[in-house]
């Protein structure tokens, strides 16, 4: 029990400092790499709640995709030129309001639920029974049939948010040659295997 | 606290004597992988490679780690010095960390976790963070372009890694790096997925960064690419990365594809050789083909890179997908079905 509570405050402290220096730091470098150590340890709080599948997914989907297109576009700033922290005050307030609606939301569903979290009914139907399944396992079998509707809904917004992008950034360029492969592949006759002869060379 | 120390002092030298067990043996194979690589390539092309340090020249390796070892560590003038340092330890640290999931026999693991292949494709997905790190941080043309062309690379071939390994998922029923090998007792998975053990042994070339795929590395265009600044003992860390991941890429195949530690008929004098064996033959059957590969090809063109990975792989392994559950689902062979 120790250990655990020992690397419970291992990764939710490197969550805190990391968290802070996302946005203390003044390279934007710098913040996604502390970004996505935060992330990592997230990971890793996940593993310590023995659901391990969902801080492989966050590690593969946040840390190994997204992430890397964030530091991508952040690396190719000329940030040099762009930080300016003299006006960093003037984000306080706001940053104190939304501070204090946090608090208060949470606050509010404490009070009501009187720390008693076992009798709220969020689902409308009671989960199946989990004993004896991997959580991999437990996750895909009410993924696929009690909320087949919103996992589908999700990916067909996905869909649509992917091709919205590449409509909008797809631009025809005029005068560009292309390589067709499928044509290049179907010439015939204009490519011979010549087996050359030694000082006699061939005819062209 | 003296009663915790008790508790966990003889666990933690176990898991720490247990590390070392992987580690070192992953070392000498690094030094043996380097060695085997440059003789390949070196018969391919009628040369002898490395033959005067020691008796066939096997020395050569480590007395090249020597020299990086004594050698300056350059740091550049105007890089981010913190940054520069840290990247070469995650690579190396990222790519040995994944080894503690690699079953090298029945029960033989450190770690047999229950998502065990998810594992090694989220720490294999975190290995461009060292890449795009050192080109960041090196402030200077080369590594840049070069870290820029290593991650989308990678990130590219992940995505049919990914689809390839559901298609062997699909067959096992398990997540479990153990009970995919179990799975294969009867058939290995390369004979019914054949396209696609070709997609993952593609995929994994170009996700490792080796030739025909080292755009990242291309000396003609980029010097050498993300490691142009680094020296000394950052390099030889980039290296063993380096090595270590196409190690594991082969273990990977090998653990997807060629069944692990079984033998290959489950007869008398095969299956009384011992797992790990079997398994290391395998390994080094699929690092050979990866050397003959880097031997053969030539380098490809960074728009046919991108070509091959979007355009081929992508739907074909996405089509594997839809077949293989497909004709799992209608001819009841689907496990747990």
């Amino acid at each position: 029990m120790t250990a655990q509570l020992l690397t419970f405050y291992l990764f939710s402290g490197v969550i805190l400092i990391s968290s802070l220096m996302v946005i203390s730091t003044k390279n934007p470098v710098h913040s996604v790499l502390f970004l996505i150590l935060s992330f990592l340890n997230a990971a890793g709080l996940f593993v310590i709640l023995h659901a391990e599948f969902l801080a492989m997914i966050l590690i593969i989907v946040y840390v190994g995709a997204v992430a890397v297109l964030f530091l991508f576009v952040v690396m190719m700033l000329d940030f040099k030129t762009s930080i300016n922290k003299d006006n960093i005050l003037q984000y306080i307030p706001i940053g104190i309001l939304i501070g204090v609606v946090f608090i208060a939301e949470l606050i509010i569903v404490l009070i009501n639920t009187k720390f008693d979290l076992s009798n709220i009914q969020v689902l409308p139907n009671p989960l199946s029974d989990f004993t004896g399944k991997s959580n991999t396992e437990a996750i895909g079998s009410v993924l696929y049939t009690d909320y087949i509707l919103y996992f589908q809904l999700s990916g067909v917004i996905l869909l649509v948010a992917m091709i919205g992008s590449i409509v909008l950034t797809l631009r025809e360029r005029v005068g560009v040659k292309r390589q067709v492969v499928s044509e290049q592949l179907q010439r015939q006759g204009k490519i011979d295997l010549v087996d050359v002869k030694s000082g006699k060379g061939v005819d062209i | 606290m003296i009663s915790l120390a008790q508790t966990y002092f003889i666990e933690v030298m176990t898991i720490i004597l247990y590390c070392l067990l992987i580690f070192v043996p992953l070392l000498l194979g690094v030094v043996m992988a380097l060695y085997a690589d440059r003789k390949i390539w070196a018969a391919v092309q009628k040369r002898r490679g490395p033959n005067v340090v020691g008796p066939y020249g096997l020395f050569q390796v480590p007395a090249d780690g020597l020299k990086f070892i004594f050698k300056e560590i350059i740091l550049p003038d105007g890089s981010d010095k913190t940054v520069f340092l840290i990247a070469p330890i995650i690579t190396l640290a990222l790519s040995i960390t994944a080894w503690a999931v690699v079953p090298v026999q029945a029960g033989v693991v450190l770690a047999n976790i229950n998502v065990g292949i998810l594992y090694i494709f989220a720490i294999s997905s975190l290995g461009v963070y060292g890449i795009l790190m050192a080109g960041w941080s090196s402030n200077s043309k080369y590594p840049f372009f070069g870290a820029l062309r290593s991650a989308a690379q990678m990130v590219s071939y992940e995505v049919s890694i990914g689809f390839v390994i559901i298609t062997v998922l699909l067959c096992v029923g398990s997540l479990n790096l153990t009970e995919i090998v179990m799975a294969q007792k009867t058939m290995w998975f390369f004979i019914p997925l054949f396209p696609m053990f070709i997609v993952f042994f593609i995929s994994a070339l170009a996700e490792t960064n080796r030739p025909p795929f080292d755009l990242p590395e291309a000396e003609s265009e980029l010097v050498a690419g993300y490691q142009t600044e680094y020296s000394g003992m950052p390099f030889v860390l980039f290296l063993f990365g380096e090595y270590i991941n196409i190690l594991l890429m082969c273990a990977m195949t090998t653990i997807l594809f060629l069944g692990g530690w079984l033998p290959p008929i489950d007869i008398y004098p095969l299956n009384a050789v011992p797992g790990f064996v079997w398994f290391l033959l395998k390994v080094i059957f699929v690092f050979y083909l990866f050397a003959m590969v880097k031997a053969f090809v030539p380098r490809y063109r960074y728009d046919q890179l991108m070509r091959l990975g979007w355009k081929v792989f992508l739907p074909l392994s996405l089509f594997a997908v839809v077949a293989t559950s497909s004709i799992l689902f209608f001819f009841n062979l689907a496990p747990g079905m």
